[in-house]
């Protein structure tokens, strides 16, 4: 009886994780393969603008055909072309730049709210959310607002007699590092706010009680066991923004030719399909350490240890 | 915590907060200015906003982008909560590392790679690019949210609850029905919402998967703001906010409400 | 201590609940092994131990939330080991009482009642009986977030008795309550198991608790059972030294065994020899100790007579004063300490014993229980 209940049990279980599973696989899994497949192709005029297609009616021949017709061609065009090589640079700096700024920035918010009253908290929380809830694209939008030429900070900076003509922010490194700091910042914030609130409060008491001052404590006790929600925030920021679109697209000029930009233009602007693909797959090469890294700080988090 | 909040914390949270809000401000007072320009003041108007009503294609754009948003955002939340339930209940079963790692890929990957295999996938398998192409995307998308969101709760679950279910007579499915899914309901609900709002925003992944007819809010804000700063897309943008803003804070109320119903342990 | 109630005592009572050779482990660590234990109908019965004993584990097995890894565990004569917990006519009262939050006070009472499908009036009739028995009538339509700690305390009560479960199972359920509560709730429980004469087991750290209401209980070490007896039985006869220790405070006298014709005798280190009560064989020049309660030794500032039976001398380094009772820590000449409990009959402004003063210790040979183990 008693493996009769526990039979019963495990077969309802896989079906929980059958449908998600299964799901993943087909849109997430097998997509992957695909690109995959089409970065070894080659361009063509014809739909779709790809060869060779693997035509399973031709059977055997078909499949041989199509193994043949497979190359790494396309990724001897990425290395010829130094466009290439200085979007995935330029990628890489500002990424790594940005992350820097918000750890730096979103450090001593996360550490403001966490110390408000805790009757303060929910609603800092709320505000600090209620941004990133809000769409990007308005967001990074807004910032156009404020950064083009006859714009409010060109306004406020010759009303305050700083500058004499209006400076170009816009189409500029400085748009889009202000563009991606924004947008960017509650997800640094968050993950540390969340840290700083399990801290324990006695430990930093202990550390004042046996003579620490306030900002040694900071440093020495802190900061440590912050480190996992600096991690998480610096991954969850640092990844996506390495292929960020949108915010370069906006608010950069042509000579921040960010990854993402380069990926979007050689797929809807050139339809080089097999190019674009190329791109995605040694950009995801680029990141796969980073993302196994996040996955193992992520799991840690959620399951607690 | 919430002792000792120095004047150091005070600046640095006011400014943070300022520095978050401060654009989306600028953006929304500019919505009602009657001038074209943005260095030009002309007074309160709601000239931009009657401009929407004539604006067809913003409109079909705005309905598309909702029907979207809640058709994904209802299959994300189911497959996302399946998914939470098979990481925090099914332990340690064989196909958990790949399965995890697929789960949570999406929160960081860049979204021109997920949009641009997914789109190469659609090809592949010749389905038309559309409304069920972009739903599809969106859901796959968002649904590592959902699970982020929903499992975080099932960990903090009292499993208490479900043994005292049980002991009582009730059987494990009708437990996890009766008992579980009410409790984690507001979790479940937020993940919802985070879905629907993710959906309703995203502009990458629905460029590459969208086709003839199903145009999104962000797609056509987009197409519109690459020529410059058009009044019309503050008016609409400011409307988007307004929105989101009234939701986001009745949910944040009524999920603070049903999980303080919830502190009923003995300690 | 109620009277006339020892079913364990008849060699024809069969046991409601039996456990029969059950181990449980949990990887490396053992939590239960090779355990029985007999518990009859109608009995309050106790687990007592330290934690990390297995109590709460052999809880949860006859609750049906572990399975043992040997063993059998038997409900009115059947193996109950593959039956799963909503199918045992057992039910569990949790430490954290686990109310369903989004139900009201009477539909979590009425929980159980409505897995068995009864009719409406049926179960809120029976509702209506629990909700009187716990006195919460006027609660009924209440959330569990709107009560206080007792109320939903008595809640969970009610709502593990609403299936008259042949065995209600009580894990720490008085841990949560402060000292004057749970005394009041202790002799609740009495009450209502004795009314009711549903077989009640409890699992508890705290020894006073498992004394006032247990008919019989199992002081439990290392996933093995130390003695099963009545209160009394295992306060005043011990069968082993850690028993004699973890229940209540002890003195005790180490020594061996020397042969005599008036009882059992134990000579210590130092020569001295004292005397407890006839009966038991016993092996001259075995090691074993004399287990005496602190009560049990009386205090006295004059030296007794030359002939006193088992008295030792020494100065007090220490007074408890517990407003009750005063307890004596008296350091021996020859180093060691004992403690003699006296209860403070009288008011009085100064006691006559005070620090440092020299007092002679004694205790009467049916004080002293032979302990060999």
């Amino acid at each position: 009886m008693k493996s009769r209940s526990a039979r019963n049990r495990l077969s309802g279980r896989w079906l929980i994780a059958a449908l998600p599973y299964l799901w993943l696989i087909a849109f997430f899994f097998l997509p992957f393969l695909i690109v995959l497949k089409i970065s070894l192709s080659q361009t063509v005029i014809a739909q779709p603008p790809y060869t060779p297609t693997l035509d399973l009616a031709a059977g055997w021949a078909g499949l041989k055909a199509f193994l043949e017709g497979l190359s790494f061609s396309t990724y001897g065009l990425l290395a010829q072309d130094d466009i290439y090589l200085l979007s995935y640079l330029k990628s890489l700096q500002i990424a790594a730049l940005s992350t820097l700024v918000l750890i730096a920035i979103g450090l001593p918010i996360a550490y403001g709210m966490a110390r408000a009253p805790s009757r303060a908290q929910p609603i800092l929380l709320v505000a600090v959310i209620l941004p990133f809830w809000t769409s990007f694209l308005i967001r990074v939008y807004a910032w156009i607002n404020i950064l083009q030429r006859d714009g409010l900070l060109n306004d406020a900076l010759r009303a305050l007699g700083l500058i004499e003509e209006p400076v170009a922010w816009l189409a500029s490194d400085t748009a889009v590092y202000i563009g991606i700091i924004y947008s960017y910042l509650p997800f640094m914030v968050l993950p540390l706010y969340a840290n700083f609130q399990k801290l324990d409060e006695s430990l930093l008491e202990a550390a004042a009680d046996l003579g620490c001052p306030r900002w040694k404590t900071f440093f020495l006790v802190t900061l440590p066991l912050v480190m996992p929600g600096i991690a998480a925030g610096a991954l969850l920021c640092f990844i996506p923004i390495i292929g960020e679109f949108v915010i370069p697209d906006l608010l950069g000029s042509s000579r921040t030719l960010m990854i993402g930009q380069t990926l979007w233009t050689e797929f809807f602007a050139n339809r080089d399909w097999p190019v674009a693909s190329a791109i995605a797959v040694v950009l995801l090469a680029l990141l796969v350490v980073p993302i196994a890294f996040y996955e193992n700080v992520h799991s840690r988090q959620i399951e607690g240890r | 915590m919430g002792r000792r909040f120095s004047s150091f914390n005070l600046v640095s949270v006011t400014l943070g907060i300022a520095f978050l809000y401060l654009p989306i401000v600028i953006l929304v007072i500019y919505s009602f200015n009657a001038s074209r320009l943005v260095t030009v003041w002309g007074g309160w108007s709601l000239r931009w906003y009657a401009a929407l009503l004539d604006d067809g294609a913003l409109q079909e754009a705005a309905a598309n982008s909702l029907l979207i948003a809640l058709a994904s955002a209802t299959a994300a939340t189911v497959l996302g909560t399946l998914a939470a339930l098979t990481l925090t209940r099914l332990g340690r079963f064989r196909g958990r590392l790949p399965f995890a790692a697929m789960l949570y890929a999406p929160l960081v990957m860049p979204e021109v790679i997920t949009g641009l295999s997914l789109l190469l996938f659609f090809v592949a398998i010749n389905l038309d690019r559309g409304f069920l192409t972009i739903t599809i995307a969106h859901t796959t998308l968002t649904l590592c949210f959902v699970a982020v969101v929903v499992q975080s709760r099932l960990a903090s679950f009292d499993r208490a609850l479900e043994e005292a279910a049980m002991d009582l007579g009730c059987p494990p499915l009708r437990t996890f029905l009766t008992v579980t899914v009410p409790i984690i309901a507001p979790a479940i609900a937020a993940g919802f919402l985070l879905a629907f709002s993710l959906s309703l925003d995203d502009l990458v992944i629905a460029s590459f998967t969208t086709g003839p007819g199903a145009t999104t809010l962000p797609i056509r804000i987009y197409s519109d703001v690459r020529l410059g700063v058009k009044p019309e897309i503050n008016a609409v943008c400011t409307i988007f906010v307004a929105v989101i803003a009234l939701v986001v804070i009745a949910a944040s109320i009524l999920i603070r409400r049903a999980e303080r119903r919830q502190q009923v342990s003995a300690y | 201590m109620r009277r006339g109630f020892t079913p364990w005592a008849d060699p024809n009572a069969k046991p409601v609940v039996r456990f029969d050779g059950v181990s449980k482990r949990y990887g490396s660590t053992i939590a239960v092994e090779g355990l029985s234990l007999d518990i009859y109908a109608g009995e309050f019965f106790a687990l007592l131990g330290p934690s990390g004993c297995g109590k709460t584990t052999l809880l949860r097995m006859l609750a049906g939330f572990e399975t043992p890894d040997d063993g059998r565990v038997l409900l009115a004569g059947e193996d109950i080991v593959g039956l799963p917990p909503y199918r045992r006519p057992v039910n569990m009262m949790f430490q954290s009482y686990a109310l369903f939050p989004h139900l009201s006070v009477f539909n979590n009472i009425a929980f159980g009642l409505k897995q068995d499908r009864l009719p409406k009036a049926e179960i809120a009739e029976q509702v209506g009986k629990m909700l009187q028995l716990v006195r919460l009538e006027s609660l009924a339509d209440r959330k569990p977030h709107q009560l206080s700690g007792g109320e939903r305390q008595r809640v969970a009560l009610a709502r593990s008795l609403a299936k008259r479960p042949k065995v209600l199972l009580l894990d720490e359920p008085l841990a949560a309550l402060d000292k004057k509560l749970r005394e009041e709730t202790q002799f609740e429980l009495m009450e209502l198991q004795s009314r009711l004469g549903t077989t009640f087991v409890i699992v508890t750290h705290d020894q006073e608790e498992a004394m006032t209401v247990a008919h019989r209980m199992a002081v439990m070490n290392r996933g093995r059972i130390a003695q099963v007896g009545t209160p009394q039985q295992i306060y005043e006869q011990p069968n082993s030294r850690w028993v004699a220790e973890f229940v209540g405070d002890v003195n005790l006298i180490e020594g061996t065994l020397a042969a005599s014709a008036d009882g059992v005798v134990l000579e210590d280190a130092q020569g001295r020899r004292f005397q407890a009560g006839a009966g038991a064989k016993v092996q001259p020049g075995a090691p074993a100790a004399f287990a005496v309660r602190p009560e049990k030794l009386r205090l006295a500032l004059t030296p007794p007579p030359a002939n006193a039976l088992n008295t030792v001398s020494g100065r007090v380094v220490d007074i408890g004063y517990l407003g009750d009772i005063s307890v004596y820590k008296v350091r021996l000449d020859d180093g060691a300490t004992m403690k003699a409990s006296v209860t403070n009959a009288v008011r009085l402004a100064e006691r006559p014993i005070g620090w440092q003063d020299r007092v002679w210790l004694s205790f009467a040979p049916d004080a002293a229980v032979l302990l060999t183990v």
